[in-house]
């Protein structure tokens, strides 16, 4: 007996007395052929996800089971592609559909047509295990992509192709099992979004994930296989901080994922990705960016998916061994289309009618971070990087406070901040990041064997500014001691010197983390020559009269990234405005 | 022959379920007949086997079980359209309110539309002048954008919206076609005689067309107002290749007859009772402006809400927040302070502006200026929460500056008549004056270049 449509409700269709249909199995609902997915099974009434529009369906139209989950398509062609959030081609839809996205049509998410230069690195008769390479395509002019044995399967090549052109779905290779079954692999594999794939081994998170965002890298750093949040009202800088993130972060591959929020900003990504260059590699940025867009308008059931479709295409790439950044902007749409179709099934909700398991299912996600061996002994990693929109700005609300859990770094955007200006708008009070500790050796080994306490020092600083305010709040600064007009004057310097940072501008937009240890010491510097003043019993005044505060403040614009040695002179002009206050 | 059922098997609200009907579709619009004749119509929102749930728009009253005969169209709901409807006013179903005989269909088109692929998007970058200082310098509006007002009962968001109708125009546009689709979702009758006069002593209203559901007009009616407005806009932006402006207000209206409606329909709310969907039903809005690559014309949005009690964080202006490219915010102590247009400069935002001004656009300084402008207005806002604390006379001359700054911001800046029409350099020019007002070492944001060249030092003309 065939299945057919019996209810419809939305984006949930119902299947009654359904017929060997699985739990996630990918079905073909209708004529035309709306991609859906199985998520609930029961004798009388199955439930079928669709993630298209459902409009002008009809009871009664059959619902085909396609034998498999929902998957993502793997193999070379991925980068620099726009997909939706089922993995469809956003370009070669445009092209065949026009302006506006129409339903079902059979897409490969892959260019079928296009022959790619493949050169084998195995041979007849040798053992291949899963995850291992057999072949290797050069992608973009940065990436070569690896043609790897698919996880799950094992065995010894009994036939393989010549090195030459072949399109992604040629047959390239067979290999025979250990039960004598021959398997026939093309240029790419089909893995199901919802499983993480498989690795050797965790790795410890100890390689900081450099973004050139003083904010970030030297306050706030995160890890390369690390998860960090990114909360924020709407108008705080989320996607400002997403995009300068994906643009500098030294990660080999970026995933964007741009889950339910607005179609500008993908058309931005795209137009601005495309004509920028990789300072690391001298490429176009897209040549190692991928792009995942599924707008607010789009199907809600498929702004569910994208989230998984962007991370298991980052694990694709994180098995041939290299460094994947993900930008999800933002999960909190995600989560509300989990509450969406949740509401449609009629579940108990729990917070804010959320579903119960949203926990479990961030828990999940953010899981799948992590820097690994692979199958092949090569290192990689994914990064994560989610940003959350809270419901009006209040971060008690239960999907940051979930994320909170399952996430190590929080770096929290402050609507006051930006309002006044003050990018990247990350408040250094609320945020945290847990991997600090894990990551000095590394910033001691690379950039400065001092890194820590500096760090440490403003830190401190910051923290410390923050208490007097309060009191600088209600009686005004004149009345403070000299030592704490110091700490206010200096952690200004901060605030404004170093944590503000301007994406416009071209010095100032990546900062090599030898530059912002240089600026952390000349600060610090001013810190310890404002004290000396302090000490000499002479008003913090005088030292700030000379103008070397402003200064300081300025020197991220005057020093250019190929001239750190001029710090030396900021360094020089300290001492000497403080031995000038002194003098008099 | 189209089929025809009789009576119903239950009615609830504005729902009612028939059963036995075959072959129904999935949103399909249907027509009920009452055996007096009157016609109304419905949609399918849900489907239970032979089992339709159908929203009826203009409401159940004096509908039974047994008087009623109910007939399937075949599709969705679509909308009669040509270029006749600039000049006309329609219901919120677009049926004719002027008087004026029915307009004759060059298309009908699906009220739902469908999502623009963002690879066809053009990403909007031309400034749109207003004319009005604020929003020009600080938030600057761009074709193709959505810019929402957040404004609060009794504030003057209707006379701004009609000043930005009025005024607005495309940088060195010269013989582009120009129209305004106005979407008025329960607004009072006044409010929309408002517009129409205002459209019409300016002369614009032969580009106008006007959508009105008026607060006394049924809710679900209201639910589709905007839709078929968009649909209006986009058929005269990417059809007849019109810059439309899309003026829709009030979109609180809008979302508390979706919230009626949804829990007549028994679905479980999200915050405030507003429906779990609220966020994708306000973006299947919102995300319908935008330009589309190699088709000229364009769809700008201004929908204007009204925060309940002021409330920035209520579901209605937060949703809207982060779906819309920026926002507008009306702030009342301007209003109480005699400030027109009221907009409170802080939390006001275009997201588009950064690529749309600057050298080639408007202005070099633009950006910097900008910047600064907002940087120093924070301060404004941290000095006068000292000086009530303190008093103004304890205050360090540098802050004593900084309230003067305030103060001549606000009420030379801000504040202009409504009909002063300002171009861009006399705003921008302005804007340096007001900086001016502070010493040099203060404008941090701004290169030092650009401090030589604007900053002026001769105050006289300020001094009065």
């Amino acid at each position: 007996m065939d299945n057919r449509i019996f209810g419809i409700n939305g984006p949930v269709i119902t299947v009654k007395r359904a017929q060997d249909l699985f739990m996630q199995e990918m079905a073909l609902v209708g004529k035309e052929k709306l991609i859906g997915e199985v998520i609930s099974v029961a004798s009388e009434d199955t439930l079928i996800q669709v993630y298209e529009e459902t409009a002008g369906l009809t009871v009664g139209e059959e619902i085909v089971p396609t034998g498999a989950p929902l998957c993502a398509t793997l193999g070379p062609g991925i980068i620099g592609s726009i997909f939706d959030g089922i993995q469809r081609p956003l370009s070669v839809m445009a092209q065949k559909d026009g302006a506006f996205i129409s339903r079902g049509g059979d897409y490969n998410s892959l260019n079928t047509d296009k022959e790619w230069q493949v050169e084998f690195v195995k041979g007849v008769g040798d053992k291949l295990c899963g995850g291992e390479t057999f072949a290797t395509v050069q992608e973009t002019d940065s990436i070569v992509c690896k043609i790897m044995l698919p996880p799950n399967l094992c065995g010894t090549i009994t036939e393989i192709a010549k090195n030459g052109r072949y399109r992604v779905t040629d047959k390239v290779c067979v290999i025979e099992n250990d039960r004598g079954e021959k398997i026939e692999l093309t240029l790419q594999q089909k893995w199901p979004i919802r499983v993480p794939r498989p690795s050797k081994e965790r790795l410890p998170l100890d390689l900081p994930l450099i973004t050139g965002q003083r904010v970030l890298d030297t306050i706030l750093p995160l890890p390369k296989g690390g998860a960090a949040a990114l909360p924020g009202g709407f108008g705080a800088g989320k996607t400002m901080t997403q995009h300068q993130i994906a643009k500098w972060c030294d990660a080999d591959i970026i995933i964007y994922v741009g889950c339910g929020e607005r179609g500008n900003e993908m058309t931005q990504v795209l137009d601005e990705f495309s004509s920028l260059i990789d300072p690391r590699t001298g490429k176009s940025l897209l040549s190692r960016t991928v792009l995942i867009a599924n707008t607010s308008n789009m199907p809600v059931a498929a702004r569910e998916a994208s989230i998984y479709t962007g991370i298991t295409i980052a694990e694709f790439y994180r098995d041939m061994g290299y460094d994947v950044a993900m930008m999800a902007d933002s999960t909190s749409r995600w989560a509300e289309a989990l509450r969406e179709i949740s509401g449609r099934l009629e579940e108990m909700p729990a917070e804010e009618g959320f579903p119960a398991y949203l926990p479990s299912r961030l828990a999940q996600f953010y899981e799948r971070a992590g820097r690994v061996k692979t199958a092949a002994d090569d290192i990689g990693s994914v990064t994560v990087i989610g940003a959350v929109s809270p419901q009006g700005a209040d971060f008690s609300e239960p999907v940051t406070q979930n994320t909170k859990r399952f996430t190590r770094a929080f770096w929290a955007l402050d609507k006051t901040l930006a309002y006044k200006r003050h990018y990247p708008a990350i408040n250094w009070i609320q945020s945290y990041s847990e991997y600090t500790a894990d990551l000095y050796p590394y910033f001691k080994k690379h950039v400065a064997s001092d890194f820590p306490e500096l760090h440490k020092m403003v830190v401190a600083l910051l923290r410390e500014e923050n208490e007097l305010m309060e009191i600088v709040k209600l009686i005004g600064s004149d009345v403070l001691p000299d030592d704490q007009k110091l700490i206010i004057d200096v952690a200004q310097v901060i605030r404004v010197g170093f944590l503000q940072q301007n994406a416009n501008d071209k010095e100032d937009t990546y900062v090599t983390p030898k530059k912002q240890y240089l600026m952390l010491k000349v600060i610090c510097h001013l810190y310890n020559e404002g004290k000396r003043v302090v000490a000499a019993a002479r008003p913090e005044s005088d030292f700030a009269a000379t103008g070397i505060f402003e200064k300081v403040i300025k020197m991220k614009y005057e020093v250019p990234a190929n001239k750190l040695e001029l710090f030396d002179r900021y360094i020089e002009e300290i001492t000497a405005a403080a031995d000038g206050v002194l003098k008099d | 022959m189209i089929k025809e059922y009789c009576g119903l098997t239950e009615i609830n609200g504005s729902l009612v379920i028939l059963d036995g009907v075959k072959g129904a579709k999935a949103e399909e619009l249907v027509s009920l007949r009452l055996d007096d004749g009157t016609r109304r119509s419905g949609r399918i929102v849900r489907l239970d086997g032979e089992r339709a749930v159908i929203q009826v728009f203009e409401g159940t009253r004096g509908i039974s079980l047994k008087n009623t005969r109910t007939a399937l169209s075949g599709g969705p709901m679509k909308i009669k359209l040509s270029s006749e409807i600039l000049g006309r006013i329609f219901d919120g179903t677009g049926r004719p309110k002027d008087g004026l005989p029915d307009i004759f269909a060059e298309e009908l088109r699906d009220i739902n539309g469908s999502a623009i692929n963002p690879v066809s998007r053009e990403y909007p970058k031309n400034y749109i002048a207003t004319g009005i200082s604020a929003i020009d310098t600080l938030c600057t509006l761009i074709r193709g954008q959505k810019l929402p007002i957040f404004s609060g009962n009794g504030l003057k968001h209707n006379e701004l919206a009609v000043q930005i109708v009025k005024q607005a125009r495309l940088m060195g546009a010269t013989d582009e076609k120009f129209a305004v689709v106005f979407a008025a979702m329960g607004v009072k009758n006044d409010v929309a005689q408002y517009f129409k006069k205002s459209f019409e002593e300016s002369g614009v209203f032969d580009h106008v067309v006007m959508y009105v559901n008026l607060s006394s007009d049924p809710i679900i009616e209201r639910t589709i107002t905007p839709k078929c407005a968009l649909s209006a806009a986009e058929y005269l932006a990417f059809e007849k290749h019109y810059h439309v402006l899309c003026v829709m207000t009030d979109m609180t209206s809008y979302c508390e007859a979706l919230r009626e409606y949804s829990s007549s329909k028994g679905e479980i709310p999200g915050r405030k009772g507003y429906p779990g969907y609220l966020y994708s039903d306000l973006a299947s809005i919102y995300e319908r402006a935008g330009i589309i690559r190699g088709v000229a014309g364009s769809v700008t949005q201004i929908p204007i809400l009204t925060m309940p009690n002021d409330d920035i964080t209520h579901p209605i202006p937060d949703l809207t927040g982060y779906i819309s490219e920026g926002q507008i915010v009306l702030d009342r102590s301007l209003e109480g302070a005699g400030i027109y247009p009221p907009i409170g400069v802080l939390p006001s935002l275009s997201r588009l502006m950064k690529d749309g001004i600057g050298e080639g656009f408007t202005r070099e300084d633009h950006a910097a200026l900008s910047g600064q402008l907002f940087s120093c207005y924070a301060k404004v806002a941290e000095v006068r929460s000292l000086a009530s604390v303190i008093g103004e006379d304890e205050l360090s001359d540098t802050d004593k500056k900084y309230l003067n700054f305030g103060r001549e911001f606000e009420t030379r800046f801000l504040s202009q008549a409504q009909n002063e029409n300002r171009d861009i350099i006399q705003s921008l020019d302005l804007g340096w004056k007001m900086l001016s007002l502070l010493p040099k070492s203060e404008l941090t944001n701004v290169s030092p270049d650009m401090l030589e060249k604007y900053y002026v030092e001769e105050q006289k003309e300020l001094q009065i």
